[in-house]
């Protein structure tokens, strides 16, 4: 008999259905991924498990856990289970820790409220926890405070209050989304560990195909609130039936063509960049000290060459943009636009001539603003900027470029999906024919098929317009496919530079090979068939 | 902490010495010479001097102002400009009157917003919540001299628990004294506790949106556990800050109410220190309050970085 069985399970939210006939099951010892893009009610069968679910949520159909259902269970029953016999992971481990309390009092509280253990063994039992998911006692003691750790360390933390009572059943809702690629993969071989060791099901939801198909020993693909296919992870990439199921898999290995560089002229030039950012003083009559989070950066980016900047979260790559941008100060060295040196003095003739496109498509826009102001912002820095029918002439022509309608721009920015907006946003990079756009994590936020589409219009554009551009992520796959050469950051160094393909295929520094083996691959996958 | 102790211990320090030098100057420059206002219109110009010589008005504004500050540090007000007795006896009869009334009345405004403002934010919505939040309208709504009469009609007047107004005197035993500080306290204090309730859940209904509420559902807590075990401390702060500033209200603030209830407290004696141009008294009253709101920030403070520890480590 399976572990969790779910039986034809509905969900409403009010008058909406988000989840329509879920069937899934979860062996013990088993490994079964949950994935699909967003707004395919993979997170919510998870909290309809939990019991978890909003007020106004009404749920049907069947889920058992060792023949006991569920959705029958009273809120006090389903307390005494919470924790017990089913343990959850979540996607933000930055906020899924209370602030106010140690490390300690939060592993052992799953263990005293459920009354397993006396205050005294609960905390003894807390420690083995915490060096059981690899935070060891002489560096991570029971009196920590979760702001004293780093996001990969929070998130032990929350595995160890999951796992404190060894449940049956582990749910994990994108536990390694927020988290580095290096992180990551040691998080997913602790659950596959700890998975192993206490023979537990795992239910683990993510969008990412390749963390699937590296851990899960089957797959169940969701859309729109309905599971369309669901099979053994070697069976189902062999063979997937669905075409929504291949479509997802092709686009997360998504490959452009990009056109070839032009002959190597200087368009920025970065030389010795150094930014400092102060600490508090030590004590009062002490000089504060200081950060360096970029250190000594040069690097030269051609005309028409398309580069790109990985690193780890905290390695600089975010500074280093904002100094590029001329939104912080530089405490050495300089960065040049075309010989135009760049300050934080604003410069409507270096803003012309460089734009950028940021991570939150939603955010970057004043809400109150029609398309047509938010795409025409940047005609400020222009001397003569057009008036009248060339410049709804101009809106329209850069609209139709970004793949939208002229009309889009009466429209307000809710009105468009996530990758409409993304498009917004580079139609309004792209409105001054800028010679260099900055794209910072520019499509981490976009599900797989809208970051396809985003990646296609990026080589188009470089076509159409021989663009320049300097892409920011620290997502290796997009970064391979869409860029040039390739610069590698470390605690504020570039450790690696050189043509994309050279770096990937045969990379130098250690931690550029690091980084490269850590990151979950898709396997080939055969997508001509059927 | 000890360390966040001392930062903070110091920056009282600092903003004592500013908050005097501003209090001296400004009240230097109001118009009005104390003397020839003491001495009526009609005064001879060589009795005004004499009485300025006497009062020390004469001399240089440093030698006056540090001759202020070195006696406040000894518990030497100077003597009042209108009755001749000592600064320092004036104000510490008052302040014994209006310190426990402001203790008093924010005793009484926590312990009704507390659970008040917690019942409001576990029944969100429900009518527990409404008629909590109707009541808090209401309570911030009412000016509270309206109150206070309303107060002395039904509770002084109609059943004679308590007197309409006066001071019994501490020396006339603790509860006695307490006694007649009640209907005032209940007065100052029910308009207070409706806006900390407010606070207190709107604070408690921002925490329960935070990831880490579900994270103990998840453990198994239940909703009124996990409120408790981890909402709470977590919603103290802004509901500490807004404690701070009442406590300061409540202590200089209380004029109207005083006046209603016949206290001789410290919101009456500068109201008529004011009038009658006892511009020493007004010093060192203001200056007092000063301390007291500061003192209060202090230790509003430290019982941030208690409640949060991300503030004992940003030292």
């Amino acid at each position: 008999m399976s572990l969790l069985q779910i039986s034809n399970l509905c969900l409403w939210i009010g008058s909406h259905e988000i989840l329509k006939d879920i069937n899934l099951e979860v062996a013990p010892g088993e490994i079964v991924a949950v994935t699909g893009e967003s707004g395919s009610g993979k997170s919510m069968s998870a909290f309809s498990v939990m019991g978890l679910l909003p007020d106004s949520a009404v749920a049907t159909g069947q889920i058992t856990l060792e023949g006991q259902d569920l959705l029958t269970l009273t809120e006090t029953q389903m307390c005494g289970l919470r924790g017990r016999d089913i343990g959850m992971v979540f996607q933000e481990p930055m906020s899924a820790l209370n602030p106010v309390k140690t490390i300690g009092d939060q592993v052992m509280e799953t263990i005293l409220i459920h009354k397993a253990l006396p205050p005294d063994l609960a905390r003894k039992r807390a420690r083995e926890l915490l060096d059981r998911v690899g935070l060891p006692a002489d560096r991570f003691p029971l009196s920590r405070y979760p702001h004293e750790l780093s996001g990969g360390q929070r998130q032990r933390v929350v595995i160890a209050m999951a796992i404190a009572l060894r449940p049956k059943l582990l749910i994990a809702d994108e536990p390694t989304t927020a988290l580095d690629v290096t992180t990551q993969a040691q998080i997913l071989a602790l659950l596959r560990d700890l998975v192993q060791e206490y023979d537990m099901g795992l239910m683990i939801i993510t969008h990412d195909l390749a963390v699937v198909a590296d851990l899960a020993d089957r797959i169940v693909v969701m859309r729109h609130g309905v599971v369309v296919e669901a099979g053994s992870t070697q069976g189902l990439l062999a063979n997937m039936q669905h075409p929504y199921t291949r479509m997802l898999f092709a686009a997360s290995n998504h490959q452009v063509t990009l056109p070839s560089a032009p002959p190597a002229s200087p368009l920025l030039e970065v030389k010795g960049a150094v930014r400092d950012y102060a600490l508090p003083r030590k004590s009062l009559f002490a000089r504060p000290g200081h950060f360096r989070a970029v250190k000594q950066v040069s690097f030269t980016l051609n005309r028409g060459e398309r580069l790109g900047l990985v690193g780890e979260s905290g390695c600089g790559k975010s500074t280093l943009t904002r100094a590029i941008l001329g939104l912080e100060p530089l405490q050495g060295g300089n960065i040049t636009l075309d010989g135009i040196p760049i300050t934080t003095e604003p410069n409507p003739e270096i803003r012309r001539r460089m734009q950028v496109v940021f991570q939150d498509p939603f955010g970057s826009f004043n809400p109150r603003h029609r398309v047509d102001r938010l795409v025409s912002e940047p005609f400020h820095t222009l001397p003569n900027p057009p008036r009248g029918r060339d410049r709804t002439e101009l809106i329209a022509e850069t609209l139709r470029a970004v793949g939208l309608r002229p009309e889009d721009a009466q429209k307000y920015i809710h009105q468009f999906s996530g990758g409409q907006r993304q498009r917004i946003a580079i139609a309004r990079a792209l409105i001054t024919r800028p010679e260099l756009i900055l794209f910072d994590e520019a499509v981490s936020a976009l599900d797989v098929s809208v970051r396809a589409q985003i990646l296609d219009l990026l080589a188009e554009l470089c076509e159409a317009y021989q663009l320049t551009y300097l892409f920011i992520s620290h997502d290796l796959s997009v970064v391979r496919t869409i860029t040039d050469r390739c610069l590698v950051m470390q605690k504020g160094e570039i450790v690696e530079a050189g043509p994309t393909e050279q770096i990937f295929g045969t990379p130098q520094h250690p931690y550029t090979r690091s980084l490269i083996s850590a990151a979950p691959v898709l396997p080939e996958i055969d997508l001509g068939a059927a | 902490m000890l360390r966040y102790a001392l930062k903070r211990g110091l920056s009282l320090a600092v903003s004592l010495v500013v908050a005097s030098l501003v209090i001296f100057f400004v009240i230097e420059v109001a118009p009005g010479d104390p003397a020839s206002f003491m001495l009526g219109l009609n005064a001879e110009p060589d009795t005004v001097a004499a009485l300025r010589s006497e009062l020390g008005l004469d001399q240089s504004k440093l030698a006056r102002y540090l001759s202020w500050v070195s006696g406040m540090v000894t518990g030497d007000f100077g003597m009042s400009y209108t009755y001749r007795t000592p600064v320092a006896g004036m104000i510490s009869d008052r302040l014994w009157v209006s310190l426990p009334l402001a203790l008093y009345a924010l005793a009484l405004s926590t312990l009704i917003a507390f659970p008040a403002g917690i019942y409001a934010a576990a029944r969100r919505g429900k009518p527990g919540d409404m008629a909590v939040m109707g009541a808090t309208q209401l309570g911030v709504a009412v000016p509270n001299f309206w109150f206070a009469m309303i107060l002395v009609l039904i509770f002084a007047i109609n059943l004679r628990w308590f007197g309409a107004g006066g001071f019994a005197g501490w020396d006339k035993g603790f509860d006695t004294a307490m006694h007649s500080l009640t209907l005032p306290a209940i007065a100052l204090a029910l308009p207070q506790a409706a806006i900390l309730a407010r606070v207190m859940r709107s604070a408690l209904l921002d925490i329960l949106g935070e990831d880490f509420m579900r994270t103990a559902r998840a453990k198994g807590l239940s909703r009124r556990q996990a409120l408790w075990r981890h909402g709470l401390r977590n919603a103290l702060i802004p509901v500490l800050t807004i404690i701070g500033l009442q406590f300061s209200f409540l202590l200089a603030g209380a004029i109207i109410i005083e006046q209603v209830f016949f206290l001789p407290g410290l919101g009456r004696l500068v109201f008529q220190a004011i009038s009658s141009r006892d511009l020493i008294v007004v010093e060192s009253v203001v200056m007092i309050l000063v301390f007291a709101v500061i003192t209060v920030n202090f230790l509003v403070d430290l019982a941030y970085a208690l409640v949060d520890p991300r503030l004992r480590s940003r030292t």
